[in-house]
């Protein structure tokens, strides 16, 4: 895909997330859609991936280890083609193979099982082993939220990624400023989140989080990086891109019904219809 | 294939087989992996991880961690083996080894060394009296204790290419010889060692050795035990449980582990589901935290001796 088809992707993302939440009327929104803009660019062609074979031993990995942004997973998979767009609809129903969080037992596509924070680092850290010990040059994305950076875990799996020199990691912080309680600086400031990662030996790039082009650019900059595991923080907005989510202080799970429901879906739809009527390259 | 007991001790460590065993394993299939928590050294496989770093792996002393990076690699088609001493193989990662490993469907082998009393030195803060209550809890899992030399060799084998989330207890140094190294075991098939019509006594690790001890103290009294050794705790061999407690009517368990929720337990629930009539008693933990000494001590201090075995039959008979 080209930059245009990606935030095409993005706000196809976008919509098919606020209207899967929409079905049961609650859910995990506001950081499905701070993470949209990077998964439209790793599964816009960037991943080595193949949906018709979703078991391709050779393919590159995904782990969103915020596993609560599971919903924006699906609706990137559904629209590759991975399962019929009509399961969206069945987000947390009774016998659903897409549930809140990332399950790789029951969605074709998900590569790991994650929900409890802090242990898709280390997940996502063993799949690129095991993707360097096959020596096909696959890789690993791992996707981490600024608030689950308080879990240990994630600081120990930084260390061991840095001893392996797992090159083949690339590690995204979802760096939205909030968690369910408040602001990451209410709860638990991670003050400066890259020259954490930076002093833990990895090779750190901040960017905004919201421009596909930048996205695509920084991942290509970490693919670069020899002999080291990379991180790239995204400054992104809980809740991006559809201003009545963006608006609510406390978005980490809300609820999704009636005139509010109806008026996100519209934005979401008239953004992508904008974007489908923008000219090729413009 | 025989039973070999004569009560004295293996010359042989367990830890020296458990790093030879591991190493031979790795060199016999490229997609073991096996990880350690800066424990090499105690467990026999310091050599191993010098000589091949690519199989061998060096965790550091981050446990959660491991264990997660061992989920990953069994999604990524490996057969990754993971040592540390039992408390810091299931307490310090619990969560990890439910979710990362078996929730997600993972295949992740599990050595947890120095069960029980068998920490002696290393104290209370060392000492796992709860953890095969905690891996039987995790659905799906297969939870196994060690009780000698050959044992530890064969299993070792056979789990590399077990499914779902294994959890193998064992000590590093050595207890009495129980089998030819050419015996056979069959995970979840109890062993039985001696038969006997007065009283079964079912046992896992240490104990099984105990038991055969008890055994024959009471022989000279006209006392006749069964001995079963039940080294696969879950899922538990209840054909054997049964025809034990049928044969004997009186069933006494034995085990260097807290008699909440480890073999005792599994047991219990055994001959209940069955309805078969018996006297039961268990020999273990009641219910205490572990403390600081050389292991015949702690084994009296505990509970955990034949002599303890014998009052308990003698109870029940």
């Amino acid at each position: 895909m080209n930059i245009r088809e990606i935030e095409i992707f993005a706000a196809r993302i976008r919509l098919e997330t606020v209207r899967q939440i929409g079905v049961r009327g609650f859910g995990h929104l506001g950081g499905a859609l701070s993470v949209a803009d990077t998964l439209a660019v790793l599964y816009g062609g960037l991943m080595r991936i193949d949906p018709a074979n979703p078991g391709w031993d050779k393919r590159d990995k995904l782990v969103m280890s915020k596993g609560h942004a599971g919903p924006a997973v699906y609706s990137a998979l559904a629209i590759l083609g991975y399962f019929p767009m009509e399961w969206l609809a069945t987000l947390n129903q009774p016998g659903t193979r897409l549930p809140s969080h990332c399950d790789m037992r029951l969605t074709p596509g998900i590569d790991m099982t994650t929900g409890s924070l802090g242990q898709g680092v280390s997940t996502a850290i063993g799949l690129a082993l095991a993707q360097r010990m096959d020596g096909h040059g696959a890789r690993t994305y791992l996707v981490v939220g600024d608030g689950e950076c308080n879990e240990g875990q994630v600081w120990e799996g930084a260390l061991f990624a840095r001893q392996q020199k797992l090159d083949n990691l690339t590690m995204f912080i979802d760096n939205n400023g909030k968690q369910l309680d408040g602001t990451t600086k209410e709860v638990m400031d991670m003050g400066d989140i890259a020259a954490k990662f930076a002093a833990f030996g990895w090779n750190v790039q901040t960017i905004d989080g919201g421009d596909a082009a930048v996205i695509l650019q920084a991942v290509n900059a970490a693919h670069a990086a020899s002999g080291v595991p990379s991180c790239i923080v995204l400054n992104t907005v809980k809740g991006a891109k559809v201003s009545i989510i963006e608006k609510i202080e406390l978005n980490h799970h809300i609820q999704l019904e009636g005139e509010m429901r109806d008026s996100a879906v519209r934005e979401c739809e008239e953004a992508l219809e904008i974007l489908l009527n923008s000219k090729e390259g413009a | 294939m025989a039973i070999i007991y004569d009560g004295t001790p293996e010359k042989r460590v367990y830890k020296n087989i458990f790093g030879e065993t591991m190493e031979a394993i790795a060199a016999s299939d490229a997609d073991v992996v096996y990880l350690d928590a800066d424990v090499m050294n105690s467990a026999g496989t310091l050599g191993f991880w010098k000589r091949n770093p690519r199989q061998a792996i060096n965790c550091g002393i981050a446990e959660a961690n491991m264990l997660g990076v061992a989920a990953g690699l069994s999604a990524g088609g490996k057969k990754p083996c993971v040592h540390t001493f039992g408390i810091f193989a299931t307490r310090r990662c619990y969560d990890q080894a439910f979710i990362s490993a078996a929730y997600a469907g993972n295949s992740v082998r599990i050595f947890g060394s120095d069960p029980g009393v068998v920490a002696a030195f290393n104290g209370g803060t060392h000492m796992p009296f709860e953890d095969m209550a905690l891996m039987r809890a995790i659905p799906d899992s297969t939870v196994m204790e060690i009780s000698d030399g050959a044992m530890l060799t064969s299993l070792m084998w056979q789990v590399k290419e077990r499914q779902g989330l294994t959890y193998v207890r064992w000590g590093r140094k050595s207890y009495p010889a129980l089998y030819s190294d050419d015996h056979e075991f069959v995970i979840g098939r109890g062993q039985v060692l001696r038969d006997g019509s007065s009283a079964a006594v079912i046992a896992c690790g240490l104990m099984v050795g105990e038991a055969m001890a008890a055994a024959a103290l009471l022989e000279n009294e006209g006392i006749n035990l069964r001995v079963v050794d039940m080294f696969t705790i879950k899922p538990i061999d209840r054909e054997i449980v049964i025809e034990s407690a049928r044969k004997t009517g009186a069933v006494v368990v034995a085990e260097n582990h807290n008699t909440i929720g480890g073999l005792g337990d599994a047991v219990a629930d055994a001959l209940l589901e069955a309805g078969v009539p018996v006297k039961f008693r268990k020999v273990g933990v009641s219910n205490r935290f572990g403390s600081v000494g050389p292991q015949p001590y702690l084994q009296e201090h505990y509970g955990l001796t034949a002599a303890n075995i014998v009052e308990a039959v003698r109870a029940i008979i």
